[in-house]
């Protein structure tokens, strides 16, 4: 019980139900099964965006560059939609991830091929593509009407109680939860992360698994850039702007360790569900939405702070007794 | 520029390039392109050759470069501050409060000053005492310090600045200097002294280059990181003293986005992201360079989301070089080996 | 035991790296179904052909032959798809992954649709893991065990590839006498495969217990090879150590001065345990023990770099507490790391700036920089030590390794300190060299200094030291005096066989 109780996901979880009861103590609409869906429906785009900043990080990487991601392929999305209203929108979904895709790619070859710390190819990246944000709209804004009908539909279209958005991030949730468990693919990426030595050793190519998992977070940025664009029925320059930042901060909060090979989907989710459930939270207690931003900011300072004490090593282990208190306590 | 083409050309007789002369090489490099950058604007417009309108120029950069020179001490040291946009606005929400209350110039810029520098204290201690990778920290922090000035001002501004206050941001200093532009230089000069000829300077390259060897030679490397980051602290509260009181008021969205001007002139200037090697000389020039290019494009009109482009592009560029002139060269030795 | 014919064998193997030759024309073959323990001092080259053999480094010059045939191991990889592995003292396993997965890891086994089958890797893990008497939870994450229990994976993980070469390094190094003896049952159980291993060791009791056949190292070089029931340790270790210990070494013979260092319940909570002893003006104190017996924790220790650390310690009968370099230096106490390059010097830094490094308050008082005192300080010591460099303002980066290590020496011996911790100060340095190091810690002596010597090399500690301590797992095994050393007494307290504490 006690190793559960230390259990990162454990302790999410078990926070996370009792802000919501406390928040429900005081409005009660808040615990209600419609409000909860909506929460949840709410939070998916963020889960989306976390799992591949997960895998960034996994390989210890970071990349800044995701909201502007979502930005310039939303825009792009929305402009081909609204120039080009009679193409399905499956394909403009389709597009939407292969931009997205190439954009992620373009940070993973400067990681991989030409070595530059991803800190600084993303820090570059971010401007770049928010930049083409605006040559590409030229600072007009796509609006709701020169959006299609069926474009704004199908995030909204209710399955079972749940929006399509939200039923898009479970199924993101699956694919990745299989991927990054039950797939070599994945399973190289965490091996890379937590020992690019002894990964070397095996014939893994660090750099590639860094590409990798840019890739995938570009392509689910791309996923998450229609959702976006769709959701909230605009196009413009500054969408998402610092977003980046809560996308880090759930993947931290979640017990995605910055030094690489650690980090699971269930604590990702739970992550960005904490976070998800304190915005969503604010208005109805009355707190102005001015305060998302300090609260993303603290939650990743006192998260980290928490994973470094846990982290902390005592000296290489040498006298027979202290080997032997080690093994104890392993067992 | 020889030194560069002799590289390309691999030339056998001269002995690999060590650092400094590659530097010295590069601040070269620098100085011909921002030359070079500053002729293309005297032809493309008439109104750029101006004494006052180049004043007017300098305004763009000097806040930010005020925070170059200590942020390029932090890079050397093989850490990095992304919340320095955020500390200049927080330090200029926490002067907007106090000139509200009817505070007094120097305690508005005494609030400044001190909010910047707890900020940096902040960093520094998790960097330093909780051993919490400095990335991690910043990125934090960026959004700490920020949405707190978000909190405490929301969409409003603060604009009861005393008259006099204006000076810092808008006064001039021997006709045509702006008083931040002599500041800077002045600083430069500071900084310049403090990092190639002190002891100070000498033990932060020594960090940079080994951390551990320099502990083991006695250097108290946590006491002198926590210094380098509340320096950095202190700087963007007198940047922010500086800015306010050019804007004449405080929003919280104030110096949105100067994290990536801010890094790129320190690492355009030939200061190593991994630390250890670079000089004041070419974040000097490489502020200079970069406010020319900003000039250039303020006159074609470029709006400033368009700008940013370009500065990300010269970022991810400078730190690619290094990278791409060792691939050419192994590739090269393996063409001959083969 | 019929003569069975070597199915992996090195032959003139040579390894060369800037200013040092780690392998020098070696050969080595190992039989099927064998154990060959590879017999040698730390520098003779042992973990050297490790490298080789698992395919991370790639010899200078020689063949490698597995099955008659020659093979290339340009990757790790390579090595382990012939059937080569290697266990090492500190072996590199993912720490963050299951027991399971780090013993499929890079031969994962897949369902026909592509998808991971943790069922079965899972199974097979146990069923390897019961082979060797190690029931551990394959769903365990590495992290989580004792180094004795990753050991044990590390072995299922040779077991689990049909391995034709198992090479184990130092296997036993943190294993209790217990799991020692299931130790044993694994090697067995190997050998009845047909495995060829490699044996590694310090231990002799353990050579003669699990060894079939030896091969000696010295110096990088090859020395004899042959079967064990045909040899004794003390033949060994003659052939190990080599040349006769007297002459080699230029030893000043000085009366004892007066107490320097006092050392009292020196204790870390894991490191090392109730060290005491002493250090006299004009003594060159040896420290002897095995890879990992805790010699430079206490070093460090010593010198301010850890933390945790209780004990008394009194400089010239004054009680000091050091809890960082910087008051060690002060007190006069300085240490010469054995990581040279990454510890000891700053490659990027000219020689002058490296040796005014440590005293730049005192060069510069005012704080300003002064270039030509620290170019005079610079010089005064590196001609001292005949540092070889076109000037002073050579980068570190540039010399020898013995330079290297003159520099580090230098820097220190510029803040006049009374004592000096050196720690393997002649390692992965030519012969050249080593002796010039030599020269000096004498002359140190003969100017009042005390001198700490760690050293692996029994020739080396016997040959320069008056009084040699022998550490073993943290603890302080056993003093000797000059008059009384012999090189089986102290190996043996080294390793802990007759005699030793347990």
């Amino acid at each position: 019980m006690k190793a559960l109780l230390k259990n990162r996901e454990y302790q999410l979880a078990i926070l996370i139900l009792i802000m919501i009861l406390l928040i429900g103590l005081i409005f009660p609409d808040f615990v209600s099964i419609g409000n909860l869906f909506s929460v949840y429906n709410d939070t998916s785009i963020l889960i989306i965006l976390a799992l591949g900043q997960m895998l960034v990080i996994i390989t210890r990487s970071i990349d800044l560059s995701v909201a502007a991601n979502v930005a310039l392929t939303g825009m792009v999305v929305a402009t081909i939609n609204s120039t080009y209203p009679e193409l399905p929108v499956v394909l403009v979904i389709f597009i939407g991830a292969g931009i997205g895709m190439l954009l992620g790619m373009i940070n993973g070859l400067l990681v991989w091929k030409l070595k530059i710390p991803s800190i600084v190819v993303t820090l570059g990246t971010m401007s770049i593509y928010r930049g083409c944000v605006f040559l590409l709209s030229d600072g007009a804004w796509i609006n709701a009407h020169q959006m299609t009908e069926n474009f704004l539909k199908i995030p909204r279209t209710v399955f079972l109680g749940l929006p399509l958005l939200g039923w898009c991030s479970i199924i993101v949730i699956a694919v990745i939860y299989y991927f990054a468990r039950h797939h070599t693919m994945g399973r190289k990426i965490y091996a890379s992360g937590n020992s690019p030595t002894a990964a070397y050793y095996i014939g893994i190519d660090v750099g590639k698994q860094q590409f990798i998992s840019f890739t995938i977070s570009g392509l689910l940025a791309g996923i998450a850039s229609y959702l976006w664009i769709s959701r909230y029925a605009v196009a413009y320059t500054d969408i998402a702007n610092g977003f980046e930042l809560q996308v880090i901060a759930a993947c931290v909060i979640g017990g995605v360790s910055i030094a690489g090979g650690t980090g699971t989907v269930l604590g990702c989710v739970l992550g960005a569900l904490f976070l998800g459930v304190i915005n969503n939270a604010l208005p109805v207690i009355g707190i102005s939405p001015f305060w998302q931003m300090a609260i993303s900011g603290s939650v990743i300072i006192i998260a980290v702070v928490a994973n470094s004490r846990s982290e902390r090593k005592l000296g290489r282990i040498i006298l027979r007794q202290a080997v032997q208190d080690a093994a104890l306590k392993a067992r | 520029m020889e030194y560069i083409l002799k590289m390309f050309a691999g030339n056998s007789t001269m002995k690999k390039p060590t650092l400094p002369s590659w530097l010295l090489s590069w601040e070269a490099f620098l100085l011909m392109a921002t030359l070079l950058v500053f002729i293309i604007n005297s032809f493309a417009s008439p109104y750029f050759l101006d004494a006052w309108a180049l004043s007017d120029a300098t305004f763009n950069f000097t806040e930010k470069a005020i925070i170059a020179l200590p942020l390029a001490l932090v890079i050397i040291v093989r850490e990095i501050d992304i919340s320095v946009a955020s500390i200049i606005a927080l330090s200029s929400v926490a002067m907007g409060f106090s000139a509200e209350a009817g505070a007094s110039i120097e305690i508005i810029c005494l609030v400044g000053m001190l909010v910047g520098t707890l900020c940096g204290l902040f960093n520094g201690l998790l960097v330093t005492m909780l051993q919490i990778p400095s990335i991690v920290v910043t990125i934090g922090t960026m959004s700490l310090f920020r949405g707190i000035s978000y909190i405490l001002l929301g969409d409003q501004s603060l604009k009861n600045y005393p008259e006099p206050f204006a000076y810092f941001g808008q006064g001039y200093v021997f006709s045509v200097f702006s008083f931040e532009f002599v500041f800077f230089l002045i600083l430069a000069v500071v900084f310049y002294i403090l990092l190639h000829k002190t002891n100070f300077g000498r033990q932060t390259y020594a960090i940079g280059n080994n951390p551990i060897a320099a502990f083991y030679t006695g250097i108290n490397v946590t006491r002198h990181k926590l210094i380098l980051f509340t320096l950095v602290g202190f700087f963007c509260g007198i940047a922010a003293i500086m800015l306010t009181s050019r804007l004449g008021s405080t929003r919280p969205t104030i110096a949105l986005g100067w994290e990536l001007s801010i890094i790129t002139m320190v690492v355009l200037g030939g200061v190593s992201i991994l630390g250890g090697s670079g000089g004041i000389v070419g974040v000097v020039i490489a502020i200079f360079l970069m406010g020319l290019v900003t000039v250039g494009l303020g006159l074609l009109n470029v709006p400033g989301i368009v700008m940013s482009i370009i500065i990300g592009v010269m970022l991810i560029s400078v730190v690619a070089i290094p990278g791409l002139f060792k691939r050419f060269k192994d590739a090269r030795a393996n063409r001959i080996k083969n | 035991m019929s003569e069975a014919k070597a199915i992996f064998s090195l032959e003139g193997i040579s390894k060369h790296f800037p200013g040092v030759k780690a392998l020098d024309e070696v050969k080595l073959d190992l039989y099927p179904g064998q154990v060959t323990a590879l017999v040698g001092e730390n520098g003779a080259g042992k973990s050297t052909l490790v490298k080789v053999m698992t395919g991370i480094h790639q010899p200078t010059a020689g063949c490698l032959y597995l099955d008659g045939k020659v093979v290339h191991l340009s990757t790790p990889d390579d090595a382990r798809k012939l059937g080569i592995t290697a266990i090492h003292q500190e072996t590199v396993l993912f720490d963050e992954l299951s027991v399971a997965e780090n013993i499929f890891a890079g031969h994962l086994i897949l369902h026909p649709s592509g998808r991971l089958n943790w069922k079965a890797m899972e199974l097979e893990a146990s069923r390897i893991l019961k082979e060797i008497d190690a029931p551990l939870d394959p769903k365990k994450i590495l992290k989580e065990l004792s180094i004795g229990q990753r050991h044990m994976v590390a072995i299922a993980r040779a077991l689990s590839f049909d391995a034709k070469v198992v090479i184990l390094d130092e296997p036993t190094a943190a294993l209790s006498h217990r799991e020692i003896d299931d130790f044993y049952q694994i090697v067995r159980r190997l050998k009845t495969s047909g495995c060829a291993i490699l044996f590694i060791s310090h231990k002799f009791d353990e050579i003669f217990t699990i060894a079939d056949r030896f091969t000696v190292f010295r110096d990088g070089g090859y020395v004899a090879d042959g079967k064990i029931n045909e040899i004794e340790e003390s033949e060994l270790i003659t052939m190990m150590v080599g040349r006769s210990i007297e002459n080699a070494y230029p030893k000043s013979e000085l009366e004892k001065g007066v107490k320097v260092l006092e050392v009292q319940n020196f204790s870390h909570p894991t490191e090392f345990s109730d060290i005491s002893f002493d250090l006299h003006q004009g003594e060159i104190v040896g420290f002897y023990g095995l890879v990992g017996a805790g010699r430079t924790e206490l070093m460090q220790a010593l010198f301010g770099v850890t933390r945790h650390v209780t004990g008394q310690l009194k400089l010239d009968d004054y009680p000091i507490t050091i809890k960082s370099p910087k008051q060690a230096i002060d007190a006069g106490i300085v240490y010469v790391p054995e990581e040279r390059q990454s510890q000891g010097v700053i490659l990027n830094f000219p020689i002058s700036q490296n040796i005014g490094l440590p005293q730049l308050k005192k060069i510069n008082p005012n704080g300003f920089l002064n270039d030509n005192a620290e170019y005079y300080l610079a010089e005064k010591y590196a001609k001292r030590l005949q540092v070889k460099a076109p000037n002073w303002n050579e980068k570190v980066e540039n010399l020898s390794g013995g330079n290297q290590q003159k520099v580090v020496i230098g820097k220190w011996l510029a803040t006049h300190p009374k004592v000096i911790i050196l720690d393997e100060p002649t390692k992965g340095i030519d012969i050249g060299s080593k002796a010039a190091v030599h020269e000096f810690m004498s002359e140190l002596t003969t100017a009042g200094l005390a001198v700490i010597m760690v050293s692996s090399e029994l020739p080396e500690v016997m040959g320069m030291a008056d009084r040699i301590f022998v550490m073993r797992e943290g603890l302080m095994a056993q003093e000797f005096q000059r008059a009384e050393f012999s090189a089986e007494k102290i190996v043996s307290a080294a390793t802990g066989l007759s005699g030793g504490q347990q």
